[in-house]
């Protein structure tokens, strides 16, 4: 799957489960201060991820994500 | 106020407050799904037809609490009301009590209930509406000689569902405690005589509550009308635990 395409499903997934529009859901968005997200969201965009591209993310993986830069790299790298 | 049919998932709901509590939002028009261990209900539930299901389920065992839920999706959709009701004793003094009969009592009683709560919480949090109701016991907060394992179970309950109410109350999601005193089951009925008489003498109602007394407050837990009601332990003992 190439990187636009990934990201772009990455984006479904946060606007299903923030309620966001999606022209928010950029790299460099902080969850809690640009999407106002709490960390029961954050804990559900993770179950989204986790269905929508077949992966398992680890609690301690967590740790210091708090953009969708991150989650999305974190996401990409279970890809690879 | 206008209700709307819910989905609701009794544990121990075939016999004793499971039954009545059962009954009750079958009354109420909800579409109720009961687990049992040993014993099925009876026609006084059945006779509800396609608005009621039946399934086994072990509380030890994830795998059967899976698969007993899934059943209950198939038929009805998400739980929206879980009742964790079913709980089970193995009474004696602490100095007999075998490390398995305490380990026992806590995996039924306190995993059980996590265990059931993270099976339908991920629902309840996409719907942003649900409602979860504990039954306790007295006991939680009295104590009880020869119930140490018991009393430890029910107490548990307490800081499980609180932790909990906090984490999904923004989810509109309730988590609520139920404390019976003493109630005309077959779980009661095996307490000794001298047991069950020095209850009766402290039971300022002079009674033992019919299951009845208790599931109308459950009823009204999972109600539109409670929805600000959270993290709560309603003891209803006719006045047995006052002031524990």
């Amino acid at each position: 799957m190439d990187d636009a395409k990934t990201f772009e499903q990455f984006k479904e997934c946060a606007v299903k489960v923030l309620g966001v529009s999606p022209d928010k859901v950029v790299m460099e968005a902080n969850f809690a201060e640009d999407l106002e997200a709490d960390s029961l969201d954050i804990v559900e965009l993770v179950m989204e991820l986790e269905d929508s591209f077949s992966i398992k993310v680890e609690e301690s993986e967590l740790e210091n994500v708090n953009t969708v830069g991150a989650a999305y790299e974190l996401v990409k790298g279970k890809l690879a | 106020m206008e209700h709307k049919s819910r989905v609701v998932l009794i544990t121990g709901g075939a016999t004793g407050i499971g039954a009545a509590t059962a009954k009750a939002l079958l009354l109420a028009g909800h579409q109720v799904a009961v687990t049992y261990h040993t014993r099925n209900a009876g026609d006084e539930l059945t006779s509800f037809g396609n608005q009621f299901y039946q399934t086994h389920c072990e509380l030890t065992d994830p795998t059967s609490i899976d698969s007993a839920i899934s059943e209950v999706e198939a038929i009805f959709g998400p739980v929206e009301i879980l009742i964790a009701n079913a709980g089970a004793t193995d009474d004696t003094l602490l100095l007999r009590m075998s490390e398995a009969a305490w380990a026992k009592t806590l995996d039924t009683n306190l995993t059980g209930a996590f265990r059931l709560t993270k099976r339908v919480l991920p629902q309840m949090i996409r719907q942003r509406w649900g409602r979860i109701v504990f039954v306790s016991s007295v006991i939680a907060g009295m104590g009880a000689p020869g119930q140490a394992n018991y009393a430890a179970s029910k107490a548990g309950l307490t800081g499980f569902a609180r932790s909990l109410a906090r984490e999904v109350a923004s989810r509109n999601i309730t988590v609520n405690i139920v404390a019976p005193g003493a109630v005309e089951t077959a779980m009661t009925q095996d307490l000794t005589e001298k047991r069950q008489t020095e209850m009766l003498a402290s039971i300022p109602m002079g009674r033992v509550a019919k299951p009845d007394d208790i599931s109308g407050a459950i009823s009204f837990l999972t109600s539109d009308e409670a929805n600000y009601i959270t993290g709560v332990v309603l003891p209803i003992d006719g006045g047995l635990s006052m002031g524990f």
